[in-house]
């Protein structure tokens, strides 16, 4: 298929993969991280990820009414003031979900999973009362449209270096407060072991709290840099979901390394595999490619050795 | 009795029994003699002899599509279509006399729950006729459940064709209508030579995609690529990288529901500019209503092939737009598949009163030839094979998220849902 093309414009073309296979790896970053977070630290399945990821998404779509309105000038960083408030917003509703239903259902894993995929259609339906059934479209500031042209075929598109800043900035940040703050020492010894995290003072129900708050207002984070390449509209979360569980079950739930070593494979699989074959072929053959990892190794790439 | 009808009915195929006709038309002119001499309305034992929802004073009819779920993003402009057109014909004095009523029912976006309300619809309301389903999979359920129980169902959608019901009318347009007249004005008015061709994975782009590629071959011209993605993809990046090395005159897209969004915004950002037409974007499944997801400014410059446009220039049009607006609420767009379903109900009170009854036999007999000259489109007619003749437009997407109309064709199109090489 590379017979008609000169050098130069192959190399332009696998660089532009290249980045293209990068943006994607950071998309998945973005969506996977609040789940494994959620996943791997508390052991609740949570079916509303992609709902919370919406939830980021129309508030970004208010921050753009509201500032369109009444702050013309400003438009142009409207984006950081949304994704702030898309943290805030998602993180708020993850940690009332928690206080009102998933604390009640910690020994139940099943049970978490069957309440929060309720909890998925009531959110979409409050969506499609509250906004209306048609997806929104979320007008961004024109530095985030286009590219950055570096040579004649060589083109980055900036929203996708936004994605990739985000995802870095984000997964940074978690391992930092993970392993170098106090919560994310307690944090931790909760996730191994539960009575005795609780008998030498750390308060376990809170740090749940916290924990599934963070895991939430990530995916609102998630959701509202995704307006720049996605759709927002009442089940736009439904896109998302199925890659997310790919990722940080592959990625051995409960290590963020973890997710992060899997969204990269998977990434790099499916746009490599994506520009040689069609696209539905690639997705199948990511998906049987996984499918057979799982089989070899069925904890994932990365797990926790600890004593049973 | 089922099997025998379903029997009749097949037979009726391509063309329509010229001894049903007669029948018809009998009946029509007997009814509307005695109407005259009775009363304004005929009596219900007249317009009605098979136990049909219908009273002296009203005629109840169906609503059938999904205000939940996925597909209520696409659905809910031709619920407001359908409902607008009942209240305008009641408004008007009804239907022989009878004002309609309509039950809605939610398919859900779930295909068997379409297959069960269209029995409650036509097996307990006992309704008149059913105006729903959007996409062919959902057309697909019910079809059974209405050629069994003798129903009539208008569907709206643009749809892959290859399929003729004596129980459906088609008010959208068939693959072929919307598909060759776009790519003959890509040929000719804009010189393309090569084509790329980019859908969701389903029956309808895989469809289209088909009898695209067939026309192209057939104008001597190549198609440098074609792909389908899953429903409800959205990255788009690597397909993009493969579009600019090929560097195709034209992508022919059909990319559908959450993945538009996806798709144009990521071609923008990617640098193309669709408004340099390098290459030129020609859609079939981009609406005004899906570009209210996508935003105007990611479109812009794209061009769209179908039958119906807001921006169209015509005196129905203006007052079809100001009604809807002034029923719907002002930031509301009307889009193709809309307007399709505005025809419906139009289009069955033409039939009902053309054939003096509310009877589906005769309705479905007194269809064919049935002609509106008030559609927001301009003028329709149904053709024996219970598709509409309409003409092809070309837009060219605008920053407000409007069409502007660049072409028409001169003629009207015959549908032809089963084109040569595709059974």
């Amino acid at each position: 298929m590379f017979a008609d093309y000169s050098t130069s414009e192959l190399m332009s073309i696998f660089a532009m993969q290249g980045f293209a296979g990068l943006i994607l790896f950071s998309v998945f970053v973005l969506m996977a991280l609040g789940l494994a977070i959620i996943f791997g630290q508390m052991g609740v399945i949570n079916m509303a990820h992609g709902e919370f990821m919406i939830l980021g998404a129309y508030i970004t779509y208010l921050t753009s009414n509201v500032f369109a309105d009444y702050m013309p000038a400003l438009f142009g960083s409207y984006f950081f003031v949304a994704m702030i408030l898309a943290f805030i917003a998602a993180g708020a509703l993850g940690m009332l979900v928690e206080w009102a239903m998933i604390r009640h259902l910690y020994h139940r894993p099943l049970d978490t999973l069957l309440a929060t995929w309720g909890l998925s259609l009531i959110l979409q339906q409050l969506y499609r009362t509250i906004f209306g059934a048609r997806e929104v479209g979320v007008s961004l500031p024109d530095w985030l449209m286009g590219s950055i042209q570096l040579t004649d075929i060589v083109e980055v598109p900036i929203n996708g270096i936004f994605v990739m800043t985000l995802a870095i900035g984000i997964s940074v940040g978690i391992a930092a407060l993970m392993y170098k703050s106090r919560w994310g020492i307690q944090v931790r010894s909760v996730v191994q072991n539960r009575p005795m995290a609780g008998a030498v003072g750390i308060n376990t129900a809170k740090v749940d709290r916290l924990t599934f708050g963070l895991g939430c207002g990530i995916a609102g984070v998630a959701g509202s840099a995704f307006t720049m390449i996605g759709s927002t509209g009442p089940t736009s979360g439904q896109l998302y979901i199925v890659d997310t569980f790919l990722v940080v079950v592959f990625g051995g739930a409960t290590s963020l390394l973890g997710t992060i070593a899997s969204a990269f494979t998977i990434s790099q699989a499916q746009s490599t595999m994506e520009f040689f074959l069609s696209g539905s072929m690639a997705k199948v053959l990511t998906l049987l490619f996984v499918v057979f990892i799982l089989m070899l190794r069925p904890q994932g790439l990365f797990s926790l050795k600890m004593r049973k | 009795m089922a099997t025998m009808k379903h029997a009749s009915q097949s037979g009726l195929g391509g063309k329509l029994p010229g001894l049903m006709k007669t029948l018809a038309g009998a009946v029509a002119g007997a009814t509307m003699a005695l109407s005259a001499v009775v009363s304004a309305a005929p009596a219900t034992s007249e317009v009605n002899t098979t136990g049909l929802a219908v009273t002296d004073d009203t005629v109840t009819v169906g609503i059938l599509h999904s205000v939940t779920g996925t597909m209520a993003i696409s659905e809910t402009g031709s619920v407001q279509a359908e409902k607008l057109a009942i209240e305008q014909i009641n408004a008007m004095g009804g239907v022989l006399g009878r004002k309609i009523e309509y039950i809605q029912e939610d398919g859900a976006s779930d295909w068997p729950t379409f297959a069960e309300k269209s029995r409650k619809l036509l097996v307990n309301d006992k309704v008149a006729s059913v105006f729903g389903c959007w996409t062919s999979a959902s057309r697909k359920a019910v079809l059974p459940v209405f050629e069994q129980y003798n129903g009539m169902l208008y569907y709206p959608t643009f749809y892959e064709g290859l399929e003729q019901s004596p129980n459906v009318i088609y008010t959208g347009q068939e693959a072929t209508q919307q598909i060759l007249a776009g790519i003959d004005w890509v040929v000719k008015e804009k010189g393309a030579k090569t084509f790329y061709l980019l859908g969701s994975d389903y029956i309808w782009p895989r469809t289209s995609n088909k009898i695209a590629r067939k026309h192209i071959d057939k104008l001597g011209l190549k198609v440098v690529g074609e792909e389908y993605y899953p429903l409800g993809h959205t990255q788009f990046n690597s397909v993009i990288n493969k579009i600019k090395l090929k560097k195709p005159d034209v992508i022919f897209a059909s990319v559908v529901g959450g993945s538009n969004v996806a798709f144009y915004k990521q071609l923008k950002a990617a640098g193309i500019d669709m408004t340099d037409e390098k290459p030129l974007v020609l859609t079939i499944s981009v609406t005004e209503d899906e570009i209210l997801g996508i935003g105007g400014e990611n479109i812009e410059g794209a061009y769209a092939s179908m039958k119906y446009f807001q921006s169209l220039p015509n005196d129905n049009n203006a007052a079809f737009v100001k009604a809807f607006k002034e029923r719907w609420g002002d930031d509301i767009v009307i889009g193709d598949v809309t307007q399709a379903a505005y025809l419906g109900p139009w289009l069955w009170k033409a039939a009902v009163e053309k054939a003096g009854s509310f009877d589906v036999d005769k309705v479905r007999a007194a269809s064919p030839g049935i002609e509106l000259t008030t559609a927001p489109e301009g003028y329709v007619k149904i053709h024996p094979n219970h598709h509409l003749w309409s003409k092809t437009r070309i837009g060219n997407a605008k920053t407000d998220g409007q069409y502007e109309i660049v072409y028409e064709t001169d003629e009207l199109i015959e549908p032809d849902p089963f084109p040569e090489g595709y059974q």
